[in-house]
């Protein structure tokens, strides 16, 4: 009956194991629905530059609306009279909540839709979608303000960080498709062009992106670099515990004919 | 065996006590005292486990109503104070999250293995019901937890589920607004649901595990062969092939608590949301009653029944079908017309229709997460029809099939 058990946990694991593809994809699957940011939490340097970033290019008008200015600091060894010369917004005090100064309806006016709290956008959509969601914007005349995005399309994000990114165009191919009986011409992403050059290279551009969503995947779980360095000891500590529970066992266990 | 009379020239304290409260009494006759069969195997470890979860997620319940606030303006906000800002409150939280759904693991893994061994048999059935009662209990107290946080998905899913009530002919949409409190799924929804959740429904559950366990000992154990120890008796007037609950039993199940530990603590440490399956991503969204999320799906143990409504085009005849789902599980101890219990002795019939009923469990389970598209709800109306054949045919192929016949003493290798 072990075997049956250990055949049972396996189909368990093997049926439940494979969820994350339950995000809805519409249309083709294409190449940068694989981008991934590669996160990792513990690396400090990259939340520290993922926090200037985020408090140059993101705070105008997005909040973290859970997140302390103090706290940022004290996980990320930012020196508090560092802090708050380069990260906190005019008016704030270190204890505060990073609340940024522009107010909803201003925010609704301008752009259609007041600008998100970002706290746990990582955790709602998760982090290859805000890596993508930055990846891919793209000039579109159509657009109210000139580009749109694959990861969000038609999103009332501008591209803010266009200056560093510089003009990224998008080609589509198109691709015929019958539905219903009837021939659909439907227009695929193929790739994207650099048409002008930002302030950064394609290269330091993307390390920029990454080390901000890496900044708010810290922001979406802060305790998530030492729930993992802690559960490493708390595995083997139960490893012992159960390796002496055993043996406990075991020598109870010879008196059973 | 240590009877009460060993205790009797004691004194101080313990026989102060003891006068006055029968402890040593209680542990003599319910722990010592008790003989359960001797060949237990892995399977016989979940009850314990189960009594285990449920004591974690009360104790980590208690702190985290300490923190949370049920009210529709700040119960999410809340939950994420506790996240960030209460000392350790993130592990206190992740852990009553990994425990609800631990607590359906072993739960499940549990009722498996009655349905293996035939446990549910006569003279058990009792036990069975309460057992049943008890699942029932959970699912309500799961259901209300998932509620709490106020994230999108425990909104839209206390929507649909509260719904359900609404299928019931003519009084179904009076019902659905008693449930509510309200018109819509509001803050008298979510009040009253955390004060079922936080006290009737933990207080129903231990009295249920009470009564489970007063059961069981008035029946005794069954074992992987399905046989009754109390039928061989030894000169002690215990069975031969019993051995006392404690130490034998107790030092066991220590092992089994550790195993368990290092794949709960693996869970809560390494990966707390399981891939979105223990914590759902659009729970990380605020309710809102303007935005549906993409794809509703209850939590992973709720959706072989969630798949079997999906099936129905019908709601009112899919809710009713998902409720006999679990109504027939009542019935199973009555359904099984075998000369033997356990598995190990019946025939291939039974052990087909064993295997077909979990495939059709897991599958089910699997296509109540997915999108209701064209292939998964044909599939899921047939794995359905093989979910309830599993039942309905029972009382014909456990009368027809050649079984095995049962030893006379329980197999057991040291």
């Amino acid at each position: 009956m072990r075997k049956s058990f250990l055949a049972a946990a396996l189909g368990f694991t093997l049926v439940f194991a494979g969820p994350s593809a339950m995000a809805a994809t519409t249309g083709p699957h294409a190449a940068w629905m694989d981008w991934e940011p590669g996160n990792d939490v513990g690396n400090i340097a990259s939340l520290q530059r993922g926090a200037a970033n985020f408090m140059g290019y993101c705070a105008g008008c997005h909040s973290l609306k859970y997140k302390r200015y103090s706290r940022v600091a004290k996980d990320l060894n930012i020196p508090e009279e560092q802090m708050e010369k380069l990260l906190l917004l005019p008016g704030a005090k270190k204890g505060d909540y990073i609340i940024t100064p522009m107010s909803k309806a201003d925010g609704e006016v301008w752009f259609g839709k007041a600008p998100p709290d970002l706290s746990l956008t990582t955790r709602a959509k998760g982090s290859d979608y805000v890596y993508q969601f930055l990846k891919t914007f793209y000039v579109d005349p159509k657009s109210t303000n000139g580009t749109n995005n694959l990861a969000l399309p038609n999103t009332a994000m501008p591209h803010v960080l266009s200056a560093l990114q510089g003009v990224q165009e998008a080609k589509f191919k198109a691709v015929e498709k019958v539905v219903d009986g009837e021939t659909v011409t439907e227009q695929h992403w193929d790739s994207f062009e650099l048409t002008s050059p930002g302030q950064l290279s394609p290269e330091e551009y993307d390390g920029f992106v990454r080390d901000t969503v890496n900044f708010l995947e810290y922001v979406g779980e802060p305790v998530k670099a030492k729930r993992e360095s802690l559960g490493v000891w708390v595995i083997l500590f139960l490893l012992v515990f159960t390796g002496f529970a055993y043996l406990l066992k075991q020598e109870y266990w010879k008196d059973v004919k | 065996m240590a009877a009460s009379s060993d205790h009797a020239g004691k004194t101080g304290f313990r026989a102060w006590l003891n006068k006055r409260l029968p402890v040593d009494e209680f542990i003599d006759s319910q722990l010592i005292g008790y003989f359960a069969p001797k060949n237990f195997n892995i399977w016989y470890f979940f009850g314990a486990l189960a009594l285990l979860v449920f004591v974690i997620q009360i104790l980590t319940g208690i702190f985290l109503t300490m923190h949370y606030k049920p009210s529709e303006t700040a119960a999410f906000d809340s939950v994420e104070y506790i996240m960030r800002e209460v000392e350790w409150g993130w592990l206190i939280r992740y852990m009553h999250s990994t425990g609800a759904s631990f607590f359906f693991i072993v739960v499940y893994l549990h009722m498996f293995r009655a349905m293996i061994y035939g446990s549910y048999r006569a003279p058990r059935e009792l036990l069975w019901i309460l057992g049943m009662l008890l699942y029932l209990a959970l699912m309500a107290e799961a259901f209300m937890g998932y509620v709490l946080p106020w994230g999108n998905m425990s909104y839209w899913g206390a929507q649909v589920i509260v719904n359900l009530f609404g299928t019931i002919p003519v009084i179904g949409p009076g019902v659905v607004e008693w449930i509510r409190g309200d018109y819509g799924i509001a803050d008298s929804t979510l009040n009253r649901f955390f004060a079922l959740h936080v006290i009737a429904l933990p207080f129903a559950i231990a009295f249920l595990v009470l009564m489970h366990l007063v059961a069981l000992r008035q029946t005794g154990s069954n074992n992987p062969d399905g046989i009754e120890i109390k039928e061989k008796m030894g000169s002690n007037g215990k069975p031969i092939d019993g051995i006392p609950f404690h130490p034998y039993y107790t030092v066991k199940d220590v092992v089994g608590v550790g195993v368990f530990l290092i794949f709960f603590c693996g869970v809560i440490f390494f990966a707390p949301t399981f891939g979105g399956l223990f914590l759902e991503k659009p729970n990380f969204e605020p309710a809102n009653e303007l935005s549906t999320p993409e794809h509703i799906a209850p939590v992973w143990y709720f959706t072989a029944f969630y798949a079997m409504l999906r099936a129905v085009p019908d709601q009112q005849l899919g809710a009713l079908l998902m409720l006999l789902a679990i109504v027939v599980l009542f019935f199973l101890p009555w359904l099984d017309r075998s000369p033997v219990k356990s598995i190990r002795y019946k025939g291939w019939l039974s052990k087909i229709a064993l295997a077909l009923f979990v495939v059709s469990f897991v599958v089910l389970s699997y296509l109540g997460l997915k999108p209701a598209s064209d292939l998964y709800v044909i599939l899921a109306r047939v794995f359905t029809a093989v979910y309830f054949a599993y039942f309905l045919l029972m009382p014909w192929y456990t009368r027809i099939e050649k079984c095995k016949s049962a030893p006379e003493r329980v197999t057991y290798h040291a």
